[in-house]
């Protein structure tokens, strides 16, 4: 029984721990970077890297989510009362709420957070992040906040393709099966729509960028060991910063929509 | 120079340092050796601020290091070159952009300049034509060159090298051993090696400091080391049956 309690206690203050260690890092992260056009040309890096890279996965996800919530709203439409354009007003609510921001984040949790990791991880025990200290270079800095301001300023922009590709792909499924014109799917996506909904989309995937990358190059950077365990901090963060996201999603729900 | 004043390090209950003091002169290839896990690494690490000694000062030129603030040591650790055990090039950058990079950060050189700088740095490890290549490109000898070429680009004032030849063949590491030399008396930098080949100790060893047990141990020359009569520096020393050889040699002449 004491066994068992100190090790909830052990547990409790290692998760204590790293999170003071995550704030003392962003803190590190948001000093003035060394030169800034070195930081200039490491952003643009990044946007290639973490943005545009992951438009070819986003887009083939969002185009198959878009037709899936159409065909499911659609199967689910028992009621001859409910009127045929709910398919398009749903996969637009849908998308915009919640599929985009959220499961567009999760998945790029997986892509990018395990990149970062053992990116980051890999540096870590080959000694590179010493040679930059060494020369006197933040790392975290030079590292870690292009990364930050690439995700943060690129991700509205994977969310705006990912919910138009996606109110495309519930256009594509609906029309190919018979089950709405596409005059109707259309009015359904224009009946009732809250301009201030992408906001909170947009605010969402902000966030949801900070999380995965932030959360990640925490995991990574303070990896020790070998390879191994660049693998275990490479699962750690995208475990991690899934779960964040979660709780995130929750608390920006409440606050913005109700 | 670099001075150690009373310089003590544990880990967690684990103490691996005990109150080592030393001197290490500028112009000369000043040695670290011992066996393995007997806190040489940590040493050099608690000398450059990768860790944190619990007690004890290090002094460059007389600027104490350890009391100095993370935006003053910025100062010292660009004069410090550094060459990594696994050489710690940055996977990311081909060898021209590694040996650019500490230029491009800190300091004030034009882009000509610069590239004149890193042709001769290149030059000076004779790897003129290999600029282009990635680091996965290389072999073991050439990756330490360019991190050589990279540790002496912005001119340092200190030079650490963390066992240089590990992993090398006796022929390279000899080429890796004459080079740390050279720049180590044509700049007349202060370097530290720490190693445990006892080839490296016979060919640029102008100080030795034997760490054992966490404990400055010994200091001396190389001359002097192959005379000792400490049984752990005989341990050490005479290991191999290439220096028990030579010692017997030695010992027949007289």
């Amino acid at each position: 029984m004491e066994l068992k309690i100190r090790t909830i206690l052990a547990i409790r203050m290692k998760i204590i721990t790293n999170i003071g260690l995550y704030f003392q890092m962003l803190w590190v992260v948001f000093s003035k970077p060394e030169k800034s056009k070195v930081f200039r040309v490491r952003l643009f890096d990044e946007i290639q890297q973490i943005g545009i890279n992951s438009l070819p996965i986003v887009a083939l996800l969002s185009t198959f989510m878009g037709g899936v919530i159409a065909l499911q709203t659609a199967s689910n439409m028992d009621s001859p009362l409910l009127p045929a354009y709910t398919i398009g007003y749903i996969t637009r609510s849908s998308t915009i709420l919640e599929f985009s921001p959220t499961i567009i984040s999760l998945i790029l949790a997986g892509k990018i957070g395990s990149n970062i990791a053992s990116e980051i991880g890999t540096m870590r025990v080959t000694e590179q992040i010493d040679a930059l200290e060494i020369m006197g270079v933040n790392s975290l800095s030079f590292l870690v906040l292009p990364k930050i301001m690439g995700a943060v300023f690129f991700f509205p922009v994977l969310l705006i393709f990912s919910i138009g590709l996606s109110l495309v792909g519930g256009w594509i499924a609906v029309t190919s099966t018979g089950l709405a014109s596409t005059e109707t799917y259309v009015f359904g996506l224009r009946t009732f729509f809250v301009l201030s909904n992408i906001g909170y989309a947009v605010v969402k995937s902000v966030v949801f960028a900070f999380v995965i990358v932030s959360v990640s190059s925490f995991n990574g950077y303070y990896t020790s060991g070998g390879a191994l365990d660049v693998g275990k901090s490479s699962t750690q963060a995208v475990v991690n910063s899934s779960i964040v996201i979660l709780i995130c999603n929750f608390f920006l729900t409440q606050m913005i929509l109700l | 120079m670099i001075e150690i004043k009373n310089l003590n390090k544990s880990f967690g209950d684990r103490q691996i340092l005990f109150d080592i003091n030393a001197q290490f002169e500028s112009g000369k290839v000043n040695l670290i050796i011992g066996q393995s896990g007997q806190g040489k690494s940590v040493l050099t690490k608690c000398i450059v601020g990768l860790n944190e000694p619990d007690t004890g000062e290090v002094l460059f030129d007389g600027r104490n290091f350890t009391q100095m603030e993370r935006v003053e040591r910025k100062d010292i650790r660009q004069e410090i070159g550094m060459l990594f055990q696994g050489s710690a090039l940055f996977d990311f950058m081909n060898v021209e952009d590694n040996i650019r990079f500490p230029l491009t950060m800190f300091s004030k050189m034009s882009k000509k300049e610069i590239q004149k700088r890193v042709d001769f740095c290149l030059d000076r490890v004779n790897l003129n034509n290999r600029n282009k290549l990635m680091p996965s490109e290389l072999s073991g000898g050439m990756k330490k060159r360019v991190a050589i070429a990279r540790a002496i680009a912005t001119t340092p004032k200190y030079l650490f090298c963390d066992e240089p030849n590990s992993g090398l063949d006796p022929q390279t590491s000899i080429v890796i051993d004459n080079l740390i030399r050279e720049i180590t008396y044509e700049l007349n930098i202060t370097t530290i090696v720490i190693t445990h080949d006892m080839n490296s100790v016979i060919e640029i060893g102008d100080t030795i400091l034997f760490i054992h047990q966490g404990k400055n141990w010994w200091t001396g020359g190389k001359a002097e080391i192959l005379k000792t009569t400490n049984p752990e520096i005989l341990d050490f020393v005479y290991a191999s049956s290439f220096m028990k050889e030579i010692k017997e040699n030695m010992q027949s002449s007289k």
